[in-house]
C-alpha cells in the first residue's frame, strides 16, 4: 500500500496503489490530511486507477477527505474506477457529491471551476 | 440442503491485519470452482465487510477470535463469518443502508447492504453479549448456466 501525490494547481491528485480497507484506511487518511495541510490544497480528486480493492471501509475515507476541504470550499472528484469500486460508489449516494470523470484531466477542469 | 462438496474453517484474532488474509483464504477456497474474477471479487468484498465488522463492532477494541466456516457446492457457496463480541441489539436497524454506530470512525453504514448485493442472501444471527454470526450464500451464475 502507498500513495502518490501530485498537484495540478490548487487540486491535490492522490492516486492510491494498493488495497483499500479498514486495516490500511488509518494510513491513508493520516497520509493524504497531512498532504493536504502542507500544500495549497483546496480541491481534490482520487485517481483510482492502481487500487486493486475497496470496501465500505473506502467510502468512510473519502467522505472524510470530502468533508475536510469543503471547509475550504473546495471540490471532491474520482477517476479511473473499476466495475467493483463504482458498485460500492453508486450504492452509498456519494456520487452525487463526488462526481466520476472519464479522465484525469476532465476531473481536475471540472473540481477547478 | 444437499451436501457441500468441501468445507474449510479458519479462526484467528480480531487483528485488521486478518481482514485481507480472510479475504484471500475465501477466494483461494472458493477459486477450486473456477468462477468468473468478477464474481470472486463479489465473495472478496462481502467476506472483507463481515470480517471488518467483527472486529470493529463485535469486539471493539478487544481482542477475540473470529471464525470464518465456508461450504462449497457444485456452483455456490456459503459463508459464515461469526464473533463472540458484544452483539446487535437491533438487527433490522443494523441492516439499514446508512446505519451506523460508529460515525466517529468515519464508517457509511454501508457495510450490509454490501454484503446483501454482492452476495444472492445474507442472514444475520445476534444476540446482545453473546455475539454475531452472518450467514452468506451466492451462486456462481458463470457455473449454473453451464448446466
Ligand atoms: N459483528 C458485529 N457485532 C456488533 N455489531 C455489529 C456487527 N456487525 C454490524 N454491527 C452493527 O451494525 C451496524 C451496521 O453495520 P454496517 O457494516 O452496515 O455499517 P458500519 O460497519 O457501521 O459502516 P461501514 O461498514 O460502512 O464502514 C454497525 O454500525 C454496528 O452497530
Ligand atoms: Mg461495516
Amino acid at each position: 500500500m502507498h500513495i502518490k501525490f501530485s498537484n495540478r494547481g490548487t487540486t491535490l491528485i492522490i492516486r492510491i496503489n494498493g488495497e483499500l480497507d479498514h486495516h490500511t484506511a488509518e494510513y491513508v487518511r493520516q497520509k493524504i490530511d497531512s498532504e493536504i495541510l502542507k500544500s495549497t490544497t483546496r480541491n481534490i480528486v482520487f485517481d483510482f486507477s492502481e487500487l486493486s480493492f475497496m470496501d465500505s471501509s473506502g467510502i468512510g475515507v473519502i467522505i472524510g477527505r470530502y468533508k475536510n476541504i469543503r471547509k475550504l470550499n473546495g471540490k471532491a472528484a474520482v477517476v479511473n474506477i473499476n466495475d467493483q469500486i463504482m458498485r460500492i460508489l453508486n450504492m452509498s449516494g456519494i456520487l452525487k457529491i463526488i462526481p466520476v470523470y472519464k479522465s484525469l484531466d476532465e476531473a481536475v477542469s471540472a473540481v477547478q471551476e | 440442503m444437499m451436501q457441500p462438496i468441501n468445507e474449510v474453517k479458519v479462526e484467528f484474532i480480531s487483528k485488521s491485519s486478518n481482514e485481507s488474509f480472510a479475504r484471500i483464504v475465501a477466494a483461494a477456497f472458493v477459486s477450486q470452482l473456477d468462477p468468473t474474477v468478477e464474481e470472486l471479487t463479489d465473495v472478496k468484498t462481502a467476506v472483507s465487510e463481515a470480517v471488518t465488522n467483527a472486529i470493529i463492532h463485535g469486539y471493539e477494541n478487544s481482542s477475540g477470535y473470529v471464525r470464518m466456516q465456508c461450504k462449497l457446492y457444485t456452483d455456490s457457496v456459503e459463508i459464515e463469518i461469526e464473533d463472540d463480541g458484544k452483539g446487535i441489539e437491533d438487527i433490522e436497524l443494523a441492516r439499514q443502508p446508512l446505519y451506523t454506530s460508529k460515525p466517529e470512525l468515519e464508517r457509511s453504514g454501508m457495510g450490509f447492504t454490501v454484503m446483501e448485493s454482492f452476495m444472492d442472501k445474507v442472514d444475520v444471527y445476534s444476540e446482545p453479549g453473546k455475539g454475531t454470526k452472518v450467514v452468506m450464500f451466492k451462486t456462481f451464475k458463470s457455473l449454473s448456466e453451464l448446466k
